[in-house]
């Protein structure tokens, strides 16, 4: 996914503030075009995102840093979530995650030492009758056990 | 004759392989010379049959799951030749654990094509919205309030009263939002509905804002949910085109529109005051109530804010549906649920039913018992905020008073089964941890309580102190279930105190615990 991304840019940035600073609350939908479209939202987004809204600089840091969403720096090159709430746990999502972690060598929540895959607890993904469940960059993955979980992993890693 | 073949797009089909099944068929029929025509429909709901794949034929569709890639050649000739195959199930109509449900809300899901707005109309669609537009704003709230539906997102409030507030309160604009943050896990209504039949969504949207006087809706979706996003702003371009939504719809003197805002991963956001902030683009603080947000809502202004399957139950009462939404269920919860079977589960899915069926039969009987095969020993019921109920509490009735009667709630009617290899103490854990981390932190109970909560039930898994320790956390409880603001750290006791109350032998030993507290 991160290669997809642009290098932070302060007039693409201002671009992207320009498309939707005429919305009602824009400040979401803004914080979401910046990810979109550089991996994670740069610092220097902050303040001129804070100007074209008539905001605080405090108000969009606040914003930014209340939802689970936004990201302060890339991710790795795959982003592999597990769902880590109940439905899955009651389907052996617990044992998975575990497997997951040691097969990766990180604790959920962190990225490979080589940038390559992030991993992620996700709570739910609405997939909850095909438990446990994942989402590799976007993709949804479904029924999960050993087996696809580590062709999942692998994936990530190629 | 051209093949006309469906296989859904929703999620939770596709996470199984429905995007591989797709592609074989393709190549399937370029390989043999045939044309043939694939509807991406929505989820019957049958997820143990997902991908579940359907062709038309002259006596109805035919299904067949769960298909996988390897099937599909030979599958191919079974369907093209209407001939036997081991994934055949019958005529779909015909499947039981679909015939014996009363979708009234789900009829078209997974029948149509959610794309197509033709396709909709075909199927009884926007007659709820034609005949709003001959009726006033009274008699639209008449119906609404007749039928006896219920806030479907958890808390059951009258829809119809809620609208009768907004319509009365005098404003310069007004909103509607829908409340598309579904993040309790164990449900999968919403997105399904949204990916599966979007339009019902949109058109209950659009008589709310007939009925109130608004122009403007929201429909905030959770961006767990690409697929569901995807599927409404696509029907939302579709309602735009064919005129259902915009300037005048369809020819009347009523304009409305809509746009989907998408969520970032806030479960309290669900809370629809939360909900409210975040659309305005702020933090998902929690709001003081009141004013409601009936009074003072989006943007301070007059707002309906209902549940996706509110809305979605809407098109059925106004298309003359009324009386007879209202003739389904018990006691003061009417009509149908949309209830999910989820987790550890055989036939997990969605089952749409009159309320007042017992949670044994919804588990047992519809749902097959376990997928493990092993013996069921908690259900969590209405999501991470829902009790677990033991096999002792199976003859509860599905239905808001008889859960809250048990100290439980049905929520958003999401059921979660676990086997008997299930920590009862560690799920305990798990809810006070789940609430830690997604509090908004207004509130103290919530903030500090759910904290505190984790540490206590840490403390009486180590064996520490277990009497006192499990004192403490039933005081937690208490302090966060009557001192906190909003329903995520009001009902985190719930699945806490029931783990404790029905699964005592979990948390260590001393059973005498609990009344030596008293």
């Amino acid at each position: 996914m991160m290669s997809t991304c642009e290098p932070w840019n302060e007039a693409r940035g201002a671009e992207i503030i320009a498309e939707h600073d005429k919305l009602e609350g824009a400040t979401l939908v803004i914080l979401h075009a910046m990810q979109e479209a550089f991996g994670y939202v740069p610092e220097p987004a902050i303040p001129m995102i804070a100007s074209a809204l008539s905001l605080s600089r405090a108000e969009v840091h606040g914003v930014f840093t209340f939802y689970h969403d936004f990201r302060h720096e890339p991710a790795g090159r795959h982003v592999l979530k597990l769902c880590r709430a109940e439905a899955c746990q009651a389907a052996g999502g617990d044992a998975l995650a575990a497997r997951a972690e040691a097969r990766l060598g990180i604790a959920l929540g962190n990225t490979t030492a080589d940038s390559r895959v992030t991993l992620e607890p996700i709570y739910c993904l609405g997939l909850c009758a095909t438990a446990p469940s994942a989402m590799l960059d976007g993709r949804v993955v479904g029924r999960l056990d050993e087996a696809r979980l580590d062709a999942l992993v692998a994936e990530a890693q190629r | 004759m051209k093949m006309r073949i469906f296989v859904p797009r929703d999620a939770g089909a596709i996470a199984v392989g429905a995007d591989d099944v797709v592609a074989a068929l393709e190549q399937a029929a370029e390989k043999r010379g045939l044309s043939i025509e694939i509807v991406r429909n929505g989820s019957r709901g049958l997820y143990w049959l997902e991908p579940m794949v359907e062709v038309a034929t002259v006596k109805g569709r035919v299904a067949y799951g769960p298909v996988s890639q390897a099937d599909i050649p030979s599958l191919f000739d079974a369907m093209a030749s209407n001939g036997p195959h081991d994934l055949r199930l019958g005529l779909t109509d015909e499947i039981p654990w679909l015939k014996r449900q009363t979708r009234l809300t789900f009829a078209r899901c997974g029948v149509i094509d959610p794309r197509s707005v033709g396709d909709y109309r075909r199927h009884d669609g926007y007659k709820g919205l034609e005949r709003a537009l001959t009726l006033t704003s009274d008699e639209i709230l008449a119906d609404v309030t007749s039928s006896g539906l219920r806030g479907r997102g958890g808390a059951g409030f009258p829809t119809g009263i809620k609208w009768k507030t907004v319509a009365q309160t005098q404003a310069d604009r007004k909103y509607i939002v829908c409340n598309a943050d579904e993040g309790d896990s164990g449900t999968f209504a919403d997105r399904m509905i949204m990916e599966g039949d979007p339009f019902v969504v949109i058109e209950g949207m659009t008589i709310a804002g007939i009925a109130v006087g608004a122009t403007k809706g929201y429909i905030y979706i959770r961006s767990e949910y690409p697929h569901a996003v995807a599927a409404m702003n696509a029907a939302i371009a579709a309602a735009r085109r064919t005129g259902y939504l915009g300037e005048r719809i369809v020819g009347s003197n009523h304009d409305f529109d809509l746009e989907v805002r998408v969520g970032a991963g806030a479960y309290v956001c669900g809370e629809e005051t939360s909900l409210l902030e975040s659309l305005e683009g702020r933090r998902g603080i929690v709001r003081a109530k009141p004013p409601l947000p009936a009074h003072k809502g989006l943007f301070g202004r007059p707002t309906v804010i209902n549940n996706v399957l509110s809305f979605a139950a809407i098109p059925f009462i106004l298309a003359g549906g009324a009386k007879a939404y209202a003739d389904f269920g018990m006691g003061r919860s009417r009509g149908t649920m949309p209830i999910q079977l989820a987790g550890n589960i055989k036939h997990g899915g969605l089952f749409e039913t009159a309320f007042g069926v017992t949670l044994g039969e919804l588990i047992d009987d519809i749902g097959g018992g376990t997928f493990s095969g092993r013996p069921v020993r908690a259900v969590q019921v209405g999501g991470p905020l829902g009790a677990y109920f033991p096999r002792a509490l199976f003859d509860t009735p599905f239905d808001y008073e008889a859960f809250a009667a048990r100290d439980g709630l049905i929520g958003h009617g999401g059921i979660v089964v676990f086997d008997d290899r299930v920590d009862m103490a560690k799920q305990a854990r798990f809810a006070m941890e789940f609430c830690a981390v997604e509090s908004c932190g207004k509130c103290t109970p919530c903030r500090i309580g759910s904290t505190r909560g984790v540490e206590t039930i840490d403390k009486i898994i180590r064996g520490e102190r277990t009497s006192e320790n499990l004192a403490v956390v039933e005081d937690l409880c208490n302090t966060m279930k009557f001192g906190s603001l909003c329903a995520l750290g009001g009902f985190t006791p719930y699945p806490v105190m029931s783990a404790l109350k029905h699964f005592r032998e979990d948390f260590g030993p001393a059973p005498a615990t609990l009344q030596a507290a008293e």
